[in-house]
């Protein structure tokens, strides 16, 4: 079975408050960067599809020289194989840019059966390049998944976490599954793994290593753009603290003020 | 058409958020200058179509196939797509529900538009539409524009009140599927309903969440937390630090790397208020923290607390609103 696991370098999300308009406006994050902390699962996931059903495990992501990193911290827990997708032309991207990157790299690493990704990422937080990327390999697309039953007859079966309950669903291959976190315990990167990562030569592929039309990609493109970023606004709340003679008067205390507040 | 909204239904019911979009839908197409469409995808699903009629409606498209009773997401995709061809509106929205996200984006990614999601807020400027979304996390706001003739966006749930129903002026056109039964790729095996009269987190007006605090029996103290939120009529939460501690399903999780919540009030109950917590929770209106640290930075952003074991106050404070409610 052939696996292809999507990842994206995100900043850490202890520090994603620390992180200016300024940065994000010019491109130049200085906070830690990590593997998108969503993407750990699908990693995981792909590494015990592969213990299950056998075959290869290849790791993908669109971003500059430095988010090779995510890619080595995939395979320092255990995958074989990395691609990083890197040009100028692709910068600001947006989803369908991204998808249409992606799509064409996993097309000429060869035949795919199932693609992962993570639910999103802690930056963008659209969840959109997972279905962009069913649509543009013309894959069926398989979201929010908390564990893959099975794989088999050309076809997968997985569970999925929806507003009203757990859904069972069987789709052909290939698929797109994006996972939840519930789906499996990420293992962490092993000591041979960071060694064999520090050493590990990742190809890179510009525009013209992959069969992508020059302005279908890249801020120009983009249909979508991000305009007036901002911080929101702080919560400006001074508590009152409540504190009666008793457990019991604190309560009721407390009671009057917020249906006072009228949310009760 | 202005706006297409699409009304998403489980087993004939309508989810809240989708009312939410379609009054705010009004305003907006009032606004563009056009009509107000909405779609409803399913099988003798007419009543949800004629409870969008009474939201404010112009034309409701009320589809129905038995290929269509439930959710599907190519079937259903077609479906949009079809009357989006067919009546080139300017914008399309949809619930920011699980599958509503889904079905915008492969609507949007199939029909070339670009996409706005989980979005808090929806404007018009200059006859376009314009979405404002939370993003790092909720650490950051942008306002979206779009580049084409068609913009998309999904809408977090409470982001807007729920309309008032009034006069069903509009009228209902009726049609069918437009994916053939037998292309369909994906069937559904089996559905597992989460347990009746559980209330969902991102819909909920009331939630009552636990954190560390309960570590000393934690299984009673999710207990007082849902003993609270039940007598409230509302949700019950946590902390990730419960979720990872095992206390508690992660489906329960409030914060960065759980649910985004927005009700009336929030009681954190033994949530120390890590930033994480609070890109989840920070934009509920009340919010209210009974913890034992009068230090945790839960306090900074609550506007009542109680400094205090949650295993006495949170049980007195049931007993207080049971006598009430």
């Amino acid at each position: 079975m052939n696996i292809v696991v999507c990842v994206k370098q995100t900043p850490d999300t202890a520090e994603l408050p620390k992180i200016s308009v300024a940065e994000v406006t010019s491109g130049d994050i200085k906070t830690t960067l990590v593997l998108n902390p969503w993407d750990e699962f699908a990693v995981e996931e792909g590494l015990q599809l592969q213990d299950r059903f056998g075959g290869d495990v290849t790791v993908v992501t669109v971003g500059e020289e430095k988010a090779t990193e995510a890619l080595k911290d995939a395979i320092a827990r255990g995958v074989q194989s990395a691609v990083l997708l890197s040009d100028p032309a692709f910068a600001g991207s947006d989803a369908w840019g991204t998808a249409t990157i992606l799509a064409a790299a996993i097309k000429k690493n060869g035949p795919v059966d199932v693609v992962l990704a993570g639910k999103q990422s802690v930056d963008g937080n659209s969840g959109l390049v997972a279905p962009g990327l069913a649509r543009k390999l013309g894959a069926t697309l398989l979201t929010n998944v908390t564990k893959i039953v099975d794989v088999a007859g050309g076809k997968i079966t997985v569970e999925r976490q929806l507003e009203e309950g757990r859904e069972t669903l069987t789709a052909s291959l290939p698929a797109v599954v994006s996972v939840s976190k519930e789906i499996n315990d990420p293992r962490y990167p092993t000591f041979m793994g960071i060694r064999k990562a520090s050493k590990a030569q990742i190809p890179v592929w510009s525009l013209a290593d992959l069969d992508v039309r020059a302005g279908s990609v890249g801020q120009t493109a983009a249909l979508a753009q991000w305009t007036d970023l901002r911080k929101p606004a702080a919560r400006s709340s001074q508590v009152v603290l409540v504190k009666e003679a008793t457990v019991e008067a604190t309560a009721a205390k407390l009671a009057d003020l917020l249906m006072a507040e009228k949310v009760i | 058409m202005s706006i297409l909204v699409y009304i998403e239904q489980f087993n004939g019911q309508a989810s809240p958020v989708s009312w939410e979009v379609l009054g705010k839908a009004k305003s907006l197409a009032g606004q563009m200058g056009g009509k107000l469409a909405a779609v409803v995808i399913g099988n003798g699903v007419e009543a949800v179509a004629n409870e969008a009629l009474t939201y404010g409606a112009d034309v409701v498209h009320l589809v129905e196939d038995a290929s269509l009773a439930a959710f599907r997401i190519e079937p259903y995709a077609a479906v949009v797509e079809d009357l989006v061809k067919a009546h080139s509106p300017k914008a399309v929205l949809f619930p920011a529900t699980t599958r509503g996200r889904d079905l915008s984006a492969v609507v949007a990614c199939d029909l070339g538009a670009g996409l706005a999601a989980d979005c808090s807020d929806l404007a018009v400027d200059g006859g376009e539409l314009t979405a404002v979304r939370p993003v790092f996390s909720g650490n950051m706001l942008t306002t979206v524009r779009f580049v084409g003739p068609l913009a998309v966006a999904s809408i977090r749930p409470r982001s807007f009140p729920t309309p008032e129903a009034d006069g069903a002026a509009g009228e209902i056109v009726r049609s069918g599927a437009v994916m053939a039964a037998g292309d369909i790729r994906e069937q559904i095996d089996s559905f597992e309903a989460t347990a009746g009269g559980e209330v969902s987190l991102t819909d909920a007006k009331i939630i009552v969440s636990g954190g560390r605090g309960v570590a000393k029996d934690p299984e009673l103290g999710f207990k007082l937390v849902k003993d609270l939120a039940d007598s409230l009529g509302g949700a019950m939460g946590a902390s990730r630090a419960a979720v990872d501690a095992g206390y508690i399903p992660y489906k329960h999780q409030v914060g960065q790397t759980g649910k985004t919540v927005r009700p009336d009030l929030y009681i954190a109950c033994g949530i120390s208020g890590a930033i994480q917590h609070l890109a989840g929770m920070g934009n509920s209106k009340i919010i209210v923290a009974i913890n034992k640290d009068p230090e945790a930075p839960i306090f900074q952003v609550a506007n009542y607390g109680v400094v205090g074991d949650l295993f006495e106050v949170v049980p007195a404070l049931t007993a207080e609103f049971k006598k009430r409610l």
